[in-house]
């Protein structure tokens, strides 16, 4: 469904990723891990038309969407749920899923049904300012803020930085589910134990490159993951 | 009794006409963070647009076309003079801002050759009035009703339509509104478009009491109602109004008494006041932010 083909992308004055290839196949999750620094999070940020890529082509579904503007990349159907959530603080919980569907004209009622469905505690707190929220639940509104786009393929960035392990337990649960509604997710973790265990291909990212490859079973039992990753 | 109605009824005008001028500042820095130097040199060439067109056309032409033509400036010196810079320093932006503010003055007194402009009278506002005895032009009344009713509208569009929310959206987080789809560069269009259309409105009603216009009419306006905007809490529109409304009163009062030539002085004084009191101003920007 997404193919990365020889990405290189500077950040900041240095090659942050140096030619990488990969593939996000229809319908599964995929997870990049890798430790801090080692151009996840710029990969993400290219894909989404945040940074231009130096190089290399991003194809979504043979069509080449290499260096679009952000809004176009969310038009086509891919959408990223930032690290650290931002969400809008000043806004309420309903608008700010609202504002996750702002390219769509058509009736959002039953996406929002759907997100509240998905998190229920979201829809006691839709009128809060999403800024009185905790993090675990500011997670949840940033996720069904991404959803309110109706995305092909989901990226999400950190999504458990600075949650309790039983938060971050729900959060991937709800992914897992969200999957098997139909949206393909691209996901990176530092929490390689919870990302591996979740997805179905997983991929290490050293330093601006892909080093290994493998189900995420595969790598769970890898060694040398084993001893960089999972401690 | 006489006396004091018609000082407070020319502060509140005075105050709604830099109320007007007030908002542009402060949606445009609660956008882009950036002091617009150069919009009370809008205002100004609004004005003498006014003088122009009017000279030529007819008012129900004149006036449509000079709105209209203060909003192309506003929006055009946006992507002319800010958006190129968008990912400098803010500092660069700033010193842009004061760049445009120079040209539009030079401009002007280019094409004035530097000779005060009659402002054309014109026809109900410019004709007298008198409220509880006092005697006054019918701008003065017409000017609060007015503010009252574009805050209003504006307010509705800031908190019920789309591109308000996008508007509070892109205040907060420019890269996240990216994210959710939102054009940031049509946005900030919209945020000069409106500025530069009630800073447009304002200059009508503002010049409508003064006989005539030079290039440097735009700078005094121009600077009150940035104190206004500040001692509002600069990016909050209710507090730049409010902010707006006191100072154009006080500088009312002061030019009533026999202080009367230290009316600026009292306002640049306040916001001396202001910036070391409550830097944050009135309506300053609470941070409801939990990490």
């Amino acid at each position: 469904m997404l193919k990365i083909d020889d990405l290189r992308v500077n950040y900041g004055g240095i090659e942050a990723v140096k030619g990488i290839t990969f593939e996000v196949p229809e319908r599964e999750i995929v997870t990049l891990i890798g430790a801090n620094g080692a151009g996840k999070s710029t990969t993400l940020r290219a894909i989404a038309g945040l940074v231009k890529p130096a190089s290399g082509r991003i194809h979504l579904q043979a069509e080449d969407i290499t260096s679009l503007s952000p809004d176009r990349i969310v038009s086509k159907g891919i959408t990223l749920v930032p690290e650290g959530r931002h969400v809008f603080p000043d806004l309420t919980v309903l608008e700010n899923l609202k504002i996750g569907a702002y390219l769509r004209t058509d009736s959002l009622e039953d996406d929002i049904r759907w997100v509240y469905d998905l998190f229920p505690r979201l829809k006691e707190r839709s009128w809060q300012a999403a800024g009185t929220l905790s993090g675990g639940e500011q997670q949840m509104l940033a996720v069904g803020r991404a959803l309110m786009s109706r995305p092909k393929l989901m990226m999400m960035d950190e999504p458990s930085l600075g949650l309790a392990p039983l938060v971050v337990k729900g959060i991937f649960d709800i992914i897992k589910e969200i999957n098997r509604q139909g949206v393909t997710i691209l996901l990176i973790e530092q929490n390689a134990n919870m990302a591996l265990h979740t997805a179905d291909t997983a991929y290490v990212l050293e330093t601006g490159r892909l080093t290994m490859r493998g189900t995420g079973r595969e790598l769970l039992s890898d060694e040398a993951v084993k001893k960089a990753y999972l401690g | 009794m006489q006396y004091a109605v018609s000082i407070l009824l020319s502060g509140i005008s005075l105050g709604g006409q830099y109320a007007l001028i007030a908002i542009g500042y402060t949606m445009v820095y609660g956008i882009l963070r950036l002091i617009n130097f150069a919009h009370g040199d809008v205002f100004m060439v609004a004005g003498l647009m006014m003088v122009y067109l009017s000279a030529s056309l007819p008012l129900m032409a004149s006036l449509p076309l000079m709105l209209l033509l203060t909003v192309l400036l506003g929006f055009v010196i946006e992507r002319a003079a800010y958006k190129p810079l968008r990912s400098a320093p803010r500092m660069s932006v700033m010193i842009s801002a004061i760049g445009v503010s120079y040209l539009l003055q030079n401009l002007a007194t280019y094409i004035t050759g530097g000779l005060p402009q009659m402002y054309p009278s014109l026809p109900f506002l410019s004709e007298s009035v008198t409220i509880l005895g006092a005697p006054t032009k019918w701008v003065t009344v017409v000017t609060p009703v007015l503010v009252i009713l574009l805050v209003l509208a504006l307010t509705q569009l800031i908190n019920r339509t789309k591109v308000g929310m996008a508007m509070r959206a892109v205040a907060k987080d420019f890269e996240t509104s990216q994210l959710m789809g939102i054009k940031i560069n049509s946005v900030i269009s919209v945020t000069f478009i409106i500025g530069s259309f009630l800073a447009a409105v304002g200059s009508m009603l503002y010049f409508t009491n003064y006989p005539s216009i030079v290039p440097l009419s735009g700078a005094l306006p121009g600077l009150r109602a940035f104190v206004a905007a500040v001692f509002g809490g600069i990016g909050s529109i209710p507090g730049a109004v409010i902010g707006a409304f006191l100072i154009g009163i006080c500088e009312s009062v002061i030019k009533g008494s026999d202080w009367s030539v230290f009316s600026d002085a009292f306002t640049f004084a306040l916001l001396i006041v202001i910036l070391v009191v409550k830097p944050t101003g009135l309506f300053g920007e609470k941070a409801t932010d939990k990490v």
